[in-house]
C-alpha cells in the first residue's frame, strides 16, 4: 500500500480524530481545543495541497478500499470533482473555526460542540471522497447523525423541535437513498463513480433504472432541500449561526447537492439520464424550487430565515446545471457549488455578527446597521450582491454559464425562471441593504456588547471579510489559469468525453 | 492446534458446566470463578473456531457411541457464529455483572455467577447438538437458568414475569419434544443429519412442524406469543436483561432454523413459512409501535426486541427456496448485530437506572451531560438498531433488503424500511431529551463503576466494528456440516 492511496483517508480523518479527541476536554481546556481546531484544518488544507497537485496531473494512485461484504467495498478515491467539494469545504472549514470559536466564546458545552463540528466536516470530506454509491451512503448518513446535536446545540424546545423536523425529513430521505442503493448494486453490481456513467451494461432495464433515480432524487432533494422536501431546512436555523453557515454552505445541503451532481454525472451519466427523460424533470423541479424558494424569502423577517429560503433556492441553481443537458450548464452548475458556498457563508456569517454583538435577528432591526458595523455590513452587501447576481461578484459567473447553458440546450425558458429569480432575490436582498446604509437608526441595539477597537469581535470580523474578499476574487479572476473555472472545465470535459 | 476440534468443542460446554458447580460450592468465590472460566471460555471458543477454519466441520461422539444411541455434537460455520456470538456478548455480561453485583450483595452474587455460567455452558452446549432430542434438553437447561436468572431480583414484578415465563417456557418445550416424538415416531431417528435424509411429506412431518414450530415460537417470543418477553425482559436485573434479550431467545429461533433447513425443508411449499413471514411482518410493526409508546427505557428496549426478533422470520421462505447461502447470511449477519446492540442497549439502562435509580424516559433530559458515555453507549447501539451505516445492523439489513429485492418480495422491502424508520423514532425518544438543557442539577446521581461502563461501551463498539466484519462472518458461516459419517469416523 503506497503512501498516496492513504490521503484520502487521511483527509477523513485529519477531522474525525481531532472531532473525537474535543469530546475528553473538559470545558476549561478552551486554548488546547481552539489550538488542536486550528491545527487538524491547516493540516487537511496541507493534505489537500498534495492531493490537488496529484488529480492535477491526472494521477489515479489516490484510492483506498475496504471490503465490507463478497462485492461490497468501501472505497475512497479523488477525482477532480470529489477535489473541487474538498477544497470549498476544507477553506471554509478553517475560516468558520475561526469564526465558531469567537461566537461560542461565551457558550456552554463547547467541547461537545467542536466535536461534533469536526465530525461532521470529516464526513462531509468522506462524502467528497466517497468513490462508490455505498461509500458515499455511509458518509451522507453520518452527517445526517453528526449534524443533529448541533442542530439541537441550544437544548431549548425550539431547538428540540427543529432538530426532530430535521431527523425526520432526513433520515426518511436516507432510507430513500438507501434503498435506491441496494437495488442498484443487485441490479448492477458494485456501482464505481465513472466519468460518463456507469450503468452502461444494464441500461435496458428502463423502469427500474427510473425507479431507482427517483429515490435517488428523494434521498438527496432532502438533504439538498429540493421544493417540496425543504421544510427542516427553516426550522433547522435554531442552530448556532456557524452551524447555520456550515450547513448552508459546505456541509449538508451541499451534500445533497454534490450527491445529484455525481449521481447524474458519474453514476447514470448525463447520456443516459437524457435517454431515460430523467433530466427534464430535475430540471422543472429545480426551476420550481428556485423560483418557490425566493418568493418564501421575501415574506420572512427573521434574518436567518430569509437566508434559510434563499439556500434553498441558490442550491437548486446547481441541480439546474446539471439537468440541462451540456457543458456549459453544467459548468454553471459547478460554478456555483462553490460560489453559493462562499456567498452563503458570508451572509451567515454577518447574521451572525449582529445577532451576536447587536442582538439584532429581524431585518426589520437593521435600519442603520451599516453605520455602526460597515465591515461586516460591507462583507454581507457583496455576498448579497453576489446572490442577486451583480458582476463582478462571483455569483455573476456562474449565472453566465447557467444562462448560456439554457440556450445552449434549447431551452430558452429557463432564462425565463433566472432572470425572474433574479429579480425575486432583489426584491429579498436589497431592502435589507437599503435598510442597513441608508435608513437611520430609530431606538437603541436589543443587546449591544462592546468590542474595544474594533466593531465587533476580531474572530467575528474576519471571517466575513475573508470570504466577501474570496467572492469578488473568484468572480474577478474566474478564468485565470489553473483557477476555478479550468478546474471545473477539467471536470466538465472528462464527464462530456470533450 | 493443541488439541482435536472435538476436544475443544468438549471444553466449551463442560468448562462452564464445571464452573457453575464449582462457583455454586463456593459461593465466596463465585466471583473470582467467574471471571477466570469466562476468560478461559472464550478463549476455547476462539480455539474451537480457529480449529474449524483450519479443519472443516466436526463430528464429535461423545463416548463413543455414534449417531443412533450416543450423543453427537456438531460443529459447522453456523454453530462457530452462534459461540462466538455468545462468548463475545457473555464476556462483556461477566465484566459489567462485577460491578452489577457488589459484594456486600452476597446472596444475589451467590445465585448470579453459578446460574450464568450454567446458563452460558447450556447454550455453548445447544449450538454444538446435532440431534433434536439432544436440543430440547440443551433448551430445557437454558430455559430453567434463565427463568431463575429472572427471578434473582427478587421484586415482586420480577418474580411475577418469570413465572409466566417458566410456564410459556414449558408450555413451548412440551410442545417441541411432542413433536420430537412425532419424528421419532415416523422417521426412526434423531440426529438431523440422518433425518434430512430420512424425512418425507407425509402426516407425521406436518404434526411435528407445527408443534415444533408453534412451541419455538413460544420460547422465541414471535409475535404474537411474545407476550411473556417485554414483563420478563424489563423486569430482570440489567445483565440478565441484556443475555436473555441479546441469546437467550436466539437459541429457539437457531433450533427453528437448523430445523426448517435440514428435517422440515420438504414443507417448504407449504404455508407455513410464508406464515412466518407473515408473521414477522406482524412483529416488527407491533413490536416496533408498542416500543414508541412506553414510559419506561427498559420496556422500550424489550418491545424493540420483540421488533427485532421479527425479521429473522422475514426471509425462512426465501431460505427454502435457493441461494441458501446468501439468506442464511443475511439472517445470521442480523442476530449477531442484534445481539452486540441489543445486550449493549440494555446494560446502558441498567448503568442509567444505576446512576438515577429513574428509567422513565422523561426524566432523562440533560442526561448526556451526566452520564456521557452512557448515553453515547445507547447512540452506537441505537445506530445499528436502526441500522445506519456504518454498523453491523446496517450491513444486515443490506443483506436482507438485497434478498428480498432479489426475489422481488416489494412488501418485505417495505417493511425492512419501515421498520428502520420506527427504530429511529424509538431510539430518538430515548436520545433526544439527553440533549435538552436542564434546569435543575441532578440530584442523586451516583458514579456508575467502570467495569459496567465500559463493558456496555465495548459492546456498543462492537456492534459498529460489526459493520466492518461481514466478510469474516460470511467465510466462517460458509463451512457446511460434514456429510453423515454414521458409526464412527
Amino acid at each position: 500500500m503506497s503512501w498516496e492511496s492513504l490521503l484520502p483517508l487521511a483527509i477523513v480523518l485529519s477531522s474525525f480524530i481531532p472531532g473525537v479527541m474535543i469530546f475528553f476536554f473538559s470545558e476549561k481546556q478552551a486554548g488546547l481545543r481552539t489550538g488542536l481546531n486550528i491545527a487538524a484544518a491547516l493540516v487537511k488544507l496541507v493534505l489537500v495541497a498534495i492531493l490537488i497537485n496529484g488529480v492535477w496531473r491526472g494521477d489515479t494512485l489516490y484510492e483506498l478500499r475496504v471490503s465490507l461484504l463478497p462485492g461490497l467495498d468501501l472505497a475512497l478515491r479523488a477525482d477532480a470533482l470529489s477535489l473541487l467539494f474538498i477544497i470549498l469545504s476544507a477553506t471554509l472549514w478553517l475560516v468558520t473555526t475561526v469564526y465558531a470559536i469567537g461566537y461560542m466564546e461565551h457558550s456552554k458545552n463547547r467541547s461537545q460542540f467542536f466535536g461534533f463540528f469536526s465530525l461532521c466536516v470529516s464526513s462531509t470530506m468522506g462524502i467528497a471522497l466517497a468513490g462508490n454509491l455505498l461509500t458515499f451512503l455511509i458518509f451522507y448518513e453520518m452527517l445526517t447523525i453528526f449534524t443533529y446535536p448541533l442542530v439541537v446545540h441550544n437544548g431549548t424546545d425550539k431547538a428540540m423541535g427543529g432538530g426532530r423536523v430535521y431527523l425526520m425529513y432526513t433520515i426518511t430521505g436516507g432510507a430513500a437513498l438507501l434503498l435506491g442503493v441496494v437495488w442498484l448494486y443487485m441490479l448492477a453490481g458494485q456501482v464505481e463513480f465513472t466519468d460518463g456513467g456507469a450503468l452502461a451494461s444494464v441500461a435496458h432495464h428502463t423502469t427500474p433504472l427510473t425507479i431507482i433515480f427517483f429515490l435517488f432524487i428523494v434521498g438527496l432533494g432532502v438533504k439538498a432541500a429540493l421544493f417540496p422536501m425543504h421544510g427542516w431546512l427553516p426550522r433547522a436555523m435554531v442552530a448556532p449561526a456557524p452551524v447555520s453557515a456550515l450547513l448552508h454552505a459546505v456541509a449538508v445541503v451541499k451534500a445533497g447537492a454534490f450527491g445529484i451532481v455525481r449521481v447524474v454525472n458519474d453514476v447514470f451519466g448525463v447520456t443516459l439520464a437524457q435517454d431515460l427523460n430523467l433530466l427534464q424533470p430535475l430540471l422543472v423541479m429545480a426551476c420550481i424550487t428556485v423560483l418557490v424558494g425566493s418568493m418564501f424569502a421575501i415574506f420572512q423577517d427573521d434574518l436567518k430565515k430569509r437566508l434559510a429560503y434563499s439556500t434553498v433556492s441558490q442550491v437548486s441553481y446547481v441541480v439546474m446545471g446539471v439537468a440541462l443537458f451540456g457543458p456549459i450548464g453544467a459548468t454553471g452548475g459547478l460554478l456555483h457549488l462553490v460560489h453559493q458556498g462562499v456567498m452563503k457563508i458570508t451572509l451567515f456569517f454577518g447574521a451572525g455578527s449582529f445577532a451576536e454583538t447587536l442582538g439584532i435577528y429581524r431585518v426589520s432591526q437593521m435600519n442603520g446597521i451599516g453605520k455602526r458595523m460597515p465591515l461586516t455590513m460591507g462583507a454581507f452587501t457583496i455576498g448579497a450582491l453576489g446572490m442577486i447576481g451583480v458582476p463582478p461578484v462571483a455569483g455573476f459567473i456562474s449565472k453566465w454559464y447557467l444562462g448560456t447553458g439554457a440556450l445552449d440546450a434549447n431551452m430558452d425558458w429557463v432564462i425565463g425562471v433566472l432572470m425572474l429569480s433574479s429579480l425575486l432575490n432583489a426584491m429579498y436582498f436589497l431592502p435589507i441593504l437599503y435598510r442597513a446604509w441608508f435608513m437611520t437608526q430609530q431606538e437603541a441595539w436589543p443587546h449591544e456588547h462592546d468590542f474595544g477597537r474594533f466593531e465587533t469581535h476580531w474572530m467575528l470580523l474576519t471571517p466575513p471579510v475573508v470570504t466577501a474578499v474570496f467572492s469578488i476574487l473568484l468572480g474577478l479572476f474566474a478564468s485565470l489559469p489553473y483557477g476555478l473555472l479550468d478546474w471545473v472545465e477539467l471536470i466538465i470535459s472528462r464527464e462530456y468525453l470533450l | 492446534m493443541i488439541f482435536d476440534t472435538t476436544v475443544w468443542m468438549s471444553l466449551v460446554i463442560l468448562l462452564p458446566l464445571a464452573a457453575a458447580i464449582t462457583a455454586f460450592l463456593l459461593p465466596r468465590h463465585a466471583l473470582a470463578i467467574g471471571l477466570t472460566s469466562s476468560g478461559l471460555i472464550v478463549l476455547s471458543v476462539i480455539a474451537l473456531t480457529i480449529s474449524l477454519v483450519d479443519g472443516g466441520a466436526a463430528r464429535d461422539q461423545m463416548g463413543g457411541w455414534g449417531a443412533p444411541l450416543g450423543i453427537d455434537l456438531v460443529a459447522d460455520g453456523l454453530s462457530a457464529v452462534m459461540l462466538l456470538m455468545t462468548a463475545a456478548v457473555g464476556l462483556a455480561i461477566t465484566i459489567y455483572a462485577k460491578g452489577y453485583f457488589p459484594a456486600r450483595d452476597a446472596h444475589k452474587r451467590a445465585f448470579f455467577w453459578p446460574l450464568w455460567l450454567f446458563l452460558w455452558g447450556s447454550l455453548n452446549a445447544l449450538f454444538l447438538s446435532g440431534d433434536i432430542f439432544n436440543l430440547f434438553v440443551t433448551l430445557e437447561l437454558l430455559g430453567l437458568s434463565a427463568v431463575a436468572l429472572t427471578a434473582l431480583v427478587g421484586k415482586p414484578t420480577a418474580v411475577r414475569a418469570a413465572m409466566r415465563y417458566l410456564l410459556v417456557g414449558l408450555a413451548g418445550s412440551m410442545m417441541y419434544l411432542l413433536g420430537v416424538a412425532f419424528v421419532y415416531a415416523g422417521y426412526g431417528a434423531l440426529d438431523i443429519a440422518q433425518l434430512r435424509m430420512l424425512v418425507a411429506d407425509g402426516p407425521p412431518l406436518y404434526a411435528a412442524a407445527t408443534l415444533m414450530t408453534v412451541g419455538l415460537m413460544m420460547k422465541g417470543a414471535l409475535f404474537p406469543l411474545h407476550f411473556w418477553l417485554p414483563p420478563a425482559h424489563a423486569n430482570a436485573a440489567a445483565p440478565v436483561s441484556a443475555l436473555l434479550s441479546a441469546l437467550v431467545v436466539k437459541a429457539p429461533f437457531y433450533i427453528m432454523l437448523r430445523l426448517w433447513m435440514d428435517v422440515l425443508y420438504p414443507l417448504a411449499d407449504t404455508a407455513a413459512p410464508q406464515v412466518l413471514s407473515a408473521l414477522g411482518i406482524a412483529a416488527i410493526l407491533w413490536g416496533s409501535i408498542q416500543a414508541l409508546r412506553q414510559p419506561k427505557f427498559k420496556l422500550l428496549v424489550a418491545y424493540s426486541t420483540v421488533a427485532q426478533l421479527g425479521y429473522l422470520f422475514l426471509l425462512i421462505p426465501a431460505l427454502l427456496a435457493d441461494s441458501r447461502p446468501q439468506v442464511l447470511g443475511a439472517i445470521v449477519s442480523f442476530m449477531v448485530a442484534h445481539a452486540a446492540a441489543k445486550a449493549a442497549a440494555f446494560l446502558s439502562a441498567g448503568n442509567i437506572l444505576h446512576a438515577t435509580g429513574d428509567e422513565q424516559i422523561a426524566s432523562f433530559t440533560g442526561l448526556l451531560r451526566t452520564l456521557p458515555l452512557t448515553v453515547t453507549t445507547f447512540a452506537l447501539a441505537g445506530l445499528s438498531l436502526v441500522a445506519l451505516p456504518p454498523s453491523g445492523g446496517f450491513i444486515a439489513k443490506w443483506l436482507l433488503l438485497d434478498r428480498a429485492l432479489a426475489n422481488g418480495d416489494w412488501w418485505l422491502v417495505v417493511v425492512i424500511i419501515a421498520g428502520g424508520l420506527l427504530a429511529a423514532g424509538y431510539v430518538m425518544r430515548v436520545l433526544g431529551p439527553t440533549f435538552r438543557e436542564r434546569e435543575t442539577k441532578p440530584t442523586n446521581a451516583r458514579a456508575v463503576p467502570r467495569s459496567m461502563a465500559l463493558s456496555a461501551f465495548g459492546l456498543s463498539v462492537l456492534a459498529i466494528i460489526l459493520g466492518f466484519m461481514g466478510v469474516y462472518l460470511l467465510d466462517l458461516l460458509a463451512i457446511e456440516p460434514v456429510s453423515m459419517m454414521v458409526g464412527g469416523g
